[in-house]
């Protein structure tokens, strides 16, 4: 699977982190649909670093189009809350 | 995953899709696409710059907020020295203000100029692709039927689109954040100018009662340490002196 960090380039992710990633997602939703900035910050922070650490680093000379592209690291938490909903913004 | 898979979509695929203009000849969308990108790149080129300038701005403003810093700490020094610990008191409170205001001013910078690098280094991932999509178009020109092409162009034509999209995007905010900053910075002098924050945020241009005081005094001060060189040198000096004296005297 193809992560974009909006901001930081492209990596491919080993398919079994894509499932930890969804998980770590999920839980995100639920953070900040409870208005849990410090729980969506730190499970933010493990979804990063997740794709930072086991994701290899795509360079220029590849054209493939991503397969999730995450928000900004510096995101806001009101920024997050209208990016972190059930569906993202449209549903595939 | 449907979740995960939709987030910032919308706000990459519009932009994406406003970069290629489909063609009944793939030989032609792809030459357009290819157009199209480099222009783009212009785009960026300007956005990464219009990005240094505004830090440039800010740095220049940290500057000018050190000077400060340092002028109140004289300030404070020559006060104290003359026994006036109200004035001093008054510098060193303005000189705090100014510190704390440079902290985050020094935070911000250092955090535009991490920015700035990672957009740079974007940019030129982003040249690497466009030169890929170049070679790769000829290709596809080459090798496929007009019905293959087509997907093959818009597999390599997004590729290069959600680049620039994220480039885009990342300029935009770094674009947003110092528009805040000028801003805020901006307020802060139009409230010191209208002397909204007479005590302790006034950090201005040497236009109030303590600057005028403590700019009298420095004068005072020298005065007399001029006078005082003067004696020294009446003192012990020889038959020209008186002239010389003079001289001075109307020079100052």
């Amino acid at each position: 699977m193809i992560v974009r960090i909006a901001g930081e380039g492209q990596f491919r992710l080993p398919d079994e982190d894509a499932e930890r990633l969804n998980e770590l997602d999920n839980r995100a939703v639920a953070a900040v649909d409870s208005g849990d900035e410090a729980g969506f910050r730190e499970l933010w922070r493990e979804m990063l670093d997740l794709v930072k650490t086991d994701g290899q680093d795509l360079d220029g000379d590849d054209l493939a189009e991503s397969d999730v592209i995450l928000p900004p690291r510096d995101i806001s938490f009101a920024e997050a809350k209208a990016e972190f909903t059930g569906e993202g913004l449209i549903p595939d | 995953m449907a979740g995960l898979a939709g987030r910032m979509s919308t706000v990459f695929k519009s932009k994406i899709s406003r970069m290629l203009d489909k063609s009944e000849d793939p030989g032609e969308t792809l030459d357009y696409g290819y157009q199209k990108q480099v222009e783009l790149l212009q785009n960026v080129k300007k956005g990464i710059a219009d990005v240094v300038t505004s830090k440039k701005r800010l740095q220049m403003q940290s500057t000018k907020l050190e000077q400060q810093v340092v002028k109140l700490d004289t300030q404070a020094r020559q006060a104290m020295s003359q026994g006036r610990e109200d004035l001093a008191r008054a510098a060193l409170e303005r000189k705090t203000v100014a510190q704390t205001e440079l902290q985050s001013l020094d935070t911000q910078i250092n955090e535009l100029e991490s920015q700035q690098e990672q957009l740079s280094a974007n940019e030129k991932k982003l040249r690497t692709k466009i030169e890929t999509f170049r070679t790769k178009k000829e290709v596809i020109k080459a090798q496929y039927s007009a019905a293959e092409a087509q997907v093959k162009i818009s597999e390599a034509a997004n590729g290069v689109g959600e680049e620039m999209a994220d480039l885009g995007l990342a300029i935009q905010r770094a674009e947003d954040k110092t528009e805040n900053m000028r801003a805020r910075a901006g307020a802060v002098e139009e409230l010191e100018a209208a002397g909204t924050f007479d005590d302790i945020t006034q950090l201005g241009a040497g236009q109030d009662d303590i600057d005028r005081e403590l700019a009298q005094m420095g004068t005072g001060s020298q005065v007399d340490d001029e006078l005082a060189k003067m004696k020294a040198e009446l003192g012990s000096g020889g038959g020209e002196t008186p002239q010389l004296e003079q001289g001075q005297k109307e020079g100052a």
